[in-house]
């Protein structure tokens, strides 16, 4: 139950970010888009199924297009990393650790190497199909790479940031 | 038939995966300005209300530009009014056939720029406001200053490079050539210093049957004062059976106690009349 709420507040808590605070923000360059948000996706505990991850990604993904006007880009691209993190975290972790249920992947639980790659991947996969989607309806081939690349830049930062931050290492006992 | 259902069953997650895929690429192909007013409907139940409080307090914080953007859109428009301008005299006869200029284009009278309140008093019998506007951004003596909501304040009587003082109207020696609206009989406005909402019109004809409640506008006679501003509305009327001349006391129409921003108004042709003005005494 305390899990359930604690995801719940991170679900609101994040989107409210993103969309008052990060979408906001005027543009420093037109490659750099600060997103946020999907951390909520990393950050569900060890134990979450895939198909639930699934589901909460399209949800997580549509809500935000609401206010984005955009129908389906974030709830895509969201859908799909919440498909791939099972599959991700499987090839980091070391059996008796996914064993753990109710932890949360951080940096206290996973360690430095594999917590950076961990979000590496997802985000990168995030940003790739995200900004795809996005460059084939419009912008040409240079558009496509830079934007991928700038944006990953800015969301491991912001993600980095979040997990100092909040500090979740802590959890570890 | 079993098998299919089986697999299905089997890769349950990845079908739902799938099919979310689908549900989000159709969408987001499919969306389009028509679309729009679907997803409307239902979009906004969740995402209108966040966005309306959230614009709310962006709103809030943002009132001081919006306030500053709006100044100078009135400013903008004021200079557009048409009684800045004076046509053409096209009914005098000129030495060519042609007439050299357009006879719709008109020139430029009255110019307005804003100005923000920097100081103000009302409760001295010598009153002056003085403004963020000096010389070096274009205020000139004798300009008239007149309030947002169009009635006069005062004139520019002093100017250094970055400031100037108006000289209120609510000022012992301040006098400006003002009309009923009734009747277009001129007059002049002055204050006794008695109260700061009361205004004095001075020297009108007794031929003039004035009520209370009239409304008093500037003269076409002041150089200051683009004609027909608002100063206010006739609050009493004293007779002084020794003069030929009624006085009216003027409820006036500036709110004095709270100016932040004045308009300053600059008559281009103010130096050719006052020049055509103090030529005449000269002769006598």
């Amino acid at each position: 139950m305390n899990n359930i709420l604690k995801n719940s507040v991170r679900f609101i808590l994040f989107l409210l970010i993103q969309i008052i605070i990060l979408n906001e923000i005027p543009p420093i360059h037109q490659f750099i888009t600060p997103y946020l948000y999907f951390i909520f996706i990393l950050w569900l505990p060890f134990g979450t199924n895939r198909i639930t991850t699934t589901l909460l990604g399209f949800v997580l993904g549509y809500t935000l297009d609401m206010f984005t006007n955009t129908p389906g880009l974030h709830a895509a691209a969201a859908t799909l990393i919440g498909y791939l993190r099972p599959t991700i975290l499987n090839l980091l972790l070391a059996q008796e650790l996914s064993e753990e249920l109710t932890k949360e992947p951080s940096i206290g639980t996973m360690g430095w190497g594999p917590f950076t790659f961990y979000i590496f991947s997802l985000t990168f996969i995030h940003h790739f199909y995200l900004v795809l989607l996005e460059w084939l309806q419009f912008g040409d081939f240079g558009y496509f790479i830079g934007k991928v690349f700038f944006t990953s830049i800015m969301s491991m930062l912001l993600i980095l940031l979040a997990e100092l931050l909040l500090n979740r290492r802590k959890l570890k006992r | 038939m079993k098998n299919i259902i089986g697999f299905i069953r089997q890769n349950f997650t990845f079908f739902s995966f799938l099919i979310l895929q689908i549900v989000s690429l159709v969408m987001l192909s499919s969306y389009s300005k028509s679309h729009e007013t679907f997803f409307g409907k239902w979009n906004n139940a969740v995402a209108g209300n966040v966005n309306s409080y959230y614009n709310e307090w962006a709103y809030f914080f943002d009132l001081k530009t919006t306030n500053a953007k709006l100044v100078a859109e009135n400013v903008a428009l004021r200079n557009e009014l048409a009684q800045n301008f004076v046509p053409y005299d096209t009914s005098v006869k000129s030495g060519t056939l042609i007439l050299r200029k357009d006879s719709l284009e008109k020139i430029r009278k009255f110019f307005y720029y804003p100005a923000k309140v920097v100081g103000n008093s009302f409760t001295l019998q010598k009153n002056y406001i003085t403004i963020e506007r000096g010389a070096l951004e274009g205020v000139k003596k004798d300009m008239a200053a007149i309030s947002p909501d169009g009635s006069i304040v005062g004139v520019v009587v002093e100017v250094n490079d970055h400031y100037s003082k108006i000289m209120s109207l609510l000022h012992r020696n301040s006098k400006v050539s003002a009309m009923l609206k009734r009747d277009r009989i001129a007059g002049s406005i002055e204050w006794d210093g008695m109260s700061p909402d009361i205004l004095l019109l001075k020297n009108i004809s007794k031929s003039a049957l004035p009520k209370i409640g009239d409304t008093v506008l500037t003269s076409p006679y002041s150089s200051s004062f683009p004609a027909q501003l608002m100063i206010g509305r006739v609050a009493s009327i004293v007779k002084d059976p020794s003069s030929n001349f009624l006085t009216l006391n003027i409820k006036s129409a500036t709110n004095f106690y709270n100016l932040e921003f004045v308009y300053l108004v600059e008559n281009k042709r103010m130096e050719a009349q006052s020049d055509i003005e103090q030529k005449g005494e000269g002769n006598e």
